[in-house]
């Protein structure tokens, strides 16, 4: 039927591993020129403006940590999760539940000074998060319901809540009847980790976070438990760990992260909430989550290389007028690149055939959850009860 | 050029221009001495310049005044730009890229081109339908649409058999709000039992919702539908069904030829050109307008033929009088939803009130 | 309430019902043979683009409808190739077909911003209106509901649907039979696309004749959303497409005769409600079974 065949490899490869990211945005590069000059455009001026233009202009590496901060924070706690085969996409949701939280506190707290409020709205924003992920928690682990579609339908909900608020009861008295907050105080605002930058708090923060979850993933107990699960819950049960508890885990670890960027966005860049809060944060994420090969680490630089997509797609429209949409297209051929080259780190192209699999669970050990390795995939998590 | 509204709202932004002052901006005043022999001009766009609503009349405006401008401009633009710290860093860079002068089209870049403004005291700023500003270098626009509302009104009263309009709404902001008014008083001029009925679809663009709003207000009796959303649908449900619309933002006809019967058109381009000039001769001063049909800001487009003469003359003659500025639809008297004469006869609702208009006149349902 | 308004009710619900009727099932097949695919989003627009263009060159808008499934059938190859030879994961290509569907949708419909095309409109037109409610409608919405007719008798009663659902309960069983996974899943992702796409043309040729970028407005999730509130069953769906259908109708109707149901964002919040709700009470009611397909979103490794 076909001339090459795929072979499991005993273990991932490291190379294979490392190497495929780097071919993936390669590839997709050539791909978008290509796609691009096919649709009119320059395609080759395209690549240069979006992914080279903005490296050389000092003044936009700011703007990459900036714009980079909140998808590494939400990524790092959505690749645990994953890991854990917990499939939560509902990050966008929690993001805003985030946002939302701590602007409550904001609202209360409006005409009150302190150093304590902009920390309560932060606390705050984290449990937004976290109680909204409770739920697609709550729901798979006490009637076995899909998280990937809990979690999703939620996101919708979540805006929804969002519109609402910001229409009605949080409206800004004194705004002119438009739907947005009133702007936050000076103690609400987050400081620049840096004075006479752009740079703030939060991107310290999602450096510290994204270190922290190596370590935690690397060097702990809960690490290993999170990727036992992940990689085979029956025997992650056989060692004591219960699959339960790492549901729970995983979802109010990605739940909080994207509550803390949530309100990190909020206090910090935003300075209110609006209803165009919710930008897609908590979707670019799992991009994230995935060009980084669900390591920290990873994420930290893949974070960098979305953020570059966005800013860089900004500069292509002015230099060379390429429309907006170009820039969303090159990152869904990243991630497809990504993906497709994925399979070489668990698997060995072979000439031919494959005639026989060397043992039942090659496929398994070649998925194997350790860092640097092949993604997991989800499992039927439906029928999944403990 | 100034009347007596135009330098109350001048007044006003004074004020606020005071309250927001911060030292780095007073001390660079004087920014607007010394002309430039090629300007840049950028755009930020809230939508894709294909919407056909609001980006598109934006971006048109754009190339035709780099038309009337020649190799004195050089214009660029970003579009689809998210309102929050997107806009900021976009607005920015733009600022950073050498550009003189920044156009920023949306109400939800009013904050971030605040922010912006104040870090570059030398570029120029301009935001549209904004209430607050930076000091020194950034410019409130609007244009006053509820004239061409006004228009729309006229024509919907004296053709309309049912007496009834449907009016497709986004949100309950006051610009939408004061275009309800407009509408509804002009038509009540001419009908003085006219209804207009508001659907809100909380939405800007949302063209199968858009449509299927129409389709219930068309069910429902209304014969005339209008809209403040972006989207041709409403127009073309008004068409399958017999009934006569309106475009929006810009000419619509292509989209039902029978239908439209004409549209307000937001033609920004003199106030761009009339802009740019100021930054290439060094007069561009920081100001606050709200142009109408007297500055040649809001037209409408050509009549439908098949629009009976009489309404054409009484159609043009409101649009004549408001050039002219012999006409004001928001004159009194005026009442409200609840019967009471919220302006008395011989009196105008002053522009800081329309700016934050929150009540219904008599005879919309909403 | 006059005939003429309920029928203008019951045709504006099957109006707003067809498009995500016609979309769902496509998905339903998709999720019954074990493949999750979350770009339908990304499938519909790139269907509208395609059926848009083809209508306007062709002026054939019948031509425009096929345009737009074939259109859908070959993104959709991308998702099939790289989730189904290559193992990739399901939720992260769904997700990026959803961004790449948007942005190359935008891309090629620049050219037809601004213009209008012929309508897909009723064969023949009534004035009276049960025949209009009957008879007098597009073309698209008898079509959604011969499909869904279609589509349950293949996975109830055809052989070929016994092994569609076969493989997507439990691939590594069906593989051991003999039955082809892999060639079942590209076909049943295929057929998913193409629904996608013919969806996504209703809107461009039926609804609102115009190309416009993101035309669609996320009906796309609503319809993904529609498969869960059925339970990956064709009756439901249908049932479920055409109740939110009329409750959206419902709402207009009721604004536009002047007064307001719900808050407009509990009504827009509504089809995800009551979605999840339906999957919690299933699983309340018998333990262990949501009906999802068991295999859902779990990659097929042949292991021989």
């Amino acid at each position: 039927m076909s001339l090459f065949a795929l072979e499991p490899r005993r273990e991932a490869s490291r190379a294979a591993s490392l190497a495929a990211p780097v071919v993936a945005v390669f590839c997709a590069l050539v791909a978008g020129a290509i796609l691009f000059t096919l649709l009119g455009h320059d395609g080759l001026s395209a690549v240069y403006e979006i992914f080279v233009a903005p490296l050389l202009n000092p003044y936009r590496w700011q703007d990459l940590l900036v714009k980079a901060a909140p998808l590494a924070i939400i990524a790092t706690g959505l690749a645990i999760g994953f890991r854990a085969n917990v499939w939560n996409i509902g990050a966008e949701g929690q993001y805003i539940l985030g946002g939302l939280g701590g602007t409550f506190v904001a609202l209360q707290t409006l005409d009150l000074q302190g150093g304590w409020i902009l920390p309560a709205m932060i606390l705050a924003g984290i449990l937004g998060g976290m109680a909204y992920a409770a739920v697609p928690a709550l729901l798979r682990t006490k009637l076995g319901v899909n998280e990937i579609l809990s979690s999703l339908m939620l996101n919708y909900v979540a805006i929804q809540l969002l519109y609402y608020l910001m229409r009605g009861p949080w409206k800004d008295p004194m705004g002119f009847n438009f739907p947005q907050t009133a702007m936050f105080s000076f103690d609400q605002t987050l400081p620049m980790a840096f004075p006479g930058t752009l740079i703030h708090l939060g991107v310290p923060i999602a450096a510290a976070v994204a270190l922290t979850a190596f370590g935690l993933m690397t060097r702990t107990i809960v690490g290993f438990q999170v990727r036992s699960v992940g990689a085979s819950p029956k025997a992650a049960r056989f060692a004591g760990f219960s699959v339960n508890a790492t549901v729970w885990f995983a979802l109010l670890l990605g739940g909080g992260l994207a509550g803390l960027a949530g309100i990190l966005e909020a206090s910090g860049p935003f300075g209110q909430m609006v209803p165009s809060f919710p930008t897609g944060y908590g979707y670019s994420a799992i991009i994230v989550a995935f060009l980084g090969r669900l390591n920290p680490l990873g994420i930290l630089i893949a974070s960098l290389v979305l953020a570059l997509t966005y800013v860089g797609g900004e500069n292509a429209q002015t230099a060379i007028g390429l429309p907006s949409a170009a820039a969303g297209a090159f990152q869904a051929l990243i991630l497809f690149f990504l993906l497709g080259f994925d399979i070489l780190a668990g698997y060995r192209v072979k000439r031919g055939r494959a005639r026989r699999a060397q043992d039942a669970s090659g496929g398994a050990a070649a998925i194997s959850p350790t860092p640097g390795s092949a993604i997991p995939t989800p499992s039927t998590t439906g029928t999944q009860r403990a | 050029m100034f009347d007596l509204k135009r330098s109350r709202l001048l007044a006003a932004a004074a004020f606020t221009a005071a309250a927001l002052s911060s030292p780095i901006a007073l001390a660079q005043d004087g920014a607007a001495s010394g002309g430039k022999d090629k300007v840049k001009a950028a755009f930020v766009y809230v939508g894709p310049v294909g919407d056909f609503g609001w980006t598109y009349a934006h971006d048109q405006a754009r190339q035709c005044m780099a038309e009337k401008l020649g190799d004195r401009v050089e214009t660029t633009f970003v579009e689809s730009v998210p309102e929050g710290p997107d806009a900021e860093r976009v607005i920015r860079q733009l600022a950073q890229d050498g550009a003189d002068i920044v156009f920023a089209t949306s109400f939800g870049f009013m904050n971030p081109t605040i922010k912006v403004a104040r870090q570059f005291p030398d570029v120029k700023f301009e935001h549209a339908t904004g209430y607050q500003a930076a000091p020194g270098n950034m410019s409130l626009y609007n244009a006053r649409f509820y004239q061409g509302r006004a228009v729309l009104g006229t024509i919907a009263g004296m053709m309309s058999e049912s007496g009834k309009a449907g009016y497709i709404a986004s949100f309950p902001i006051p610009e939408v709000v004061m275009g309800i008014n407009a509408f509804t008083l002009a038509a009540r001029k001419v009908n003085p039992d006219f209804e207009t009925q508001v659907v809100w679809v909380n939405s800007w663009y949302d063209p199968a919702k858009e449509a299927d709003a129409a389709n219930a207000l068309l069910s429902q009796g209304a014969d005339v539908i209008t809209q403040h959303t972006d989207s041709p649908a409403p127009i073309q449900a008004a068409q399958k069904a017999g009934a006569i619309a309106f475009g929006q933002a810009s000419d619509m006809t292509s989209f039902a030829p029978e239908a439209h019967m004409t549209a307000i058109i937001d033609e920004w381009c003199p106030y761009y050109v009339k802009r740019v000039e100021a930054v290439l001769d060094g007069s561009w001063e920081p100001q606050n307008v709200w142009l109408g049909m007297e500055d040649g800001e809001v037209v409408m487009s050509p009549f439908n033929e098949a629009m009976p003469e009489d309404v054409k003359a009484a159609a043009q003659k409101v649009y004549d009088d408001t050039k002219a500025g012999n006409y004001d639809i928001f004159t009194g008297p005026i009442t409200d939803q609840a019967g009471e004469v919220r302006i008395p006869e011989g009196e105008e609702i002053p522009d800081e009130d329309l700016l934050k208009m929150d009540w219904y006149v008599e005879g919309v349902k909403s | 309430m006059s005939l003429d308004l309920v029928v203008a009710i019951l045709m504006a619900a099957a109006g707003a019902a067809t498009p995500l009727l016609i979309a769902a099932l496509g998905e339903l097949v998709v999720e019954k043979s074990g493949v999750l695919n979350l770009g339908v989003e990304g499938m519909m627009l790139i269907g509208a683009v395609a059926g848009f263009a083809v209508s306007y060159t062709t002026g054939v808008p019948a031509l425009g409808a096929v345009a737009a499934l074939l259109a859908g059938a070959l993104v959709s190859l991308v998702f099939a190739l790289l989730t189904l030879s290559l193992m990739a994961n399901q939720v992260a290509t769904g997700l990026a077909l959803a961004i790449f569907g948007t942005g190359v949708s935008a891309l090629a419909g620049a050219p037809f911003v601004g213009i209008t095309t012929t309508t897909l409109g009723p064969l023949v037109a009534f004035d009276d209106p049960i025949l209009r409610l009957l008879f007098g409608q597009s073309p698209l919405v008898y079509l959604a509901l011969l499909l869904t007719l279609a589509v349950w008798w293949f996975l109830k009663h055809s052989r070929q649907g016994l092994i569609l659902r076969a493989v997507g309960e439990s691939s590594d069983a069906a593989h051991a039979i003999g039955y082809p996974v892999l060639k079942i899943r590209y076909l049943a992702v295929l057929f998913g696309g193409a629904m996608a796409g013919l969806a996504g043309s209703y809107y461009s040729l039926v609804l609102t004749p115009m190309w416009a970028e993101r035309l669609t407005a996320g009906r796309g999730w609503i319809a993904i959303a529609l498969v869960v509130f059925a339970s990956w069953k064709p009756g439901r769906l249908l049932l479920g497409a055409y109740l939110f259908g009329f409750v959206i109708t419902m709402e207009l109707q009721a604004k536009a005769a002047g007064f307001a149901l719900f808050a407009p964002e509990f009504l827009s919040a509504l089809p995800y409600l009551a979605t999840i709700v339906v999957l919690a009470v299933i699983s309340l009611g018998r333990r262990n079974a949501t009906h999802a397909p068991a295999c859902l979103g779990k990659p097929f490794r042949p292991a021989v």
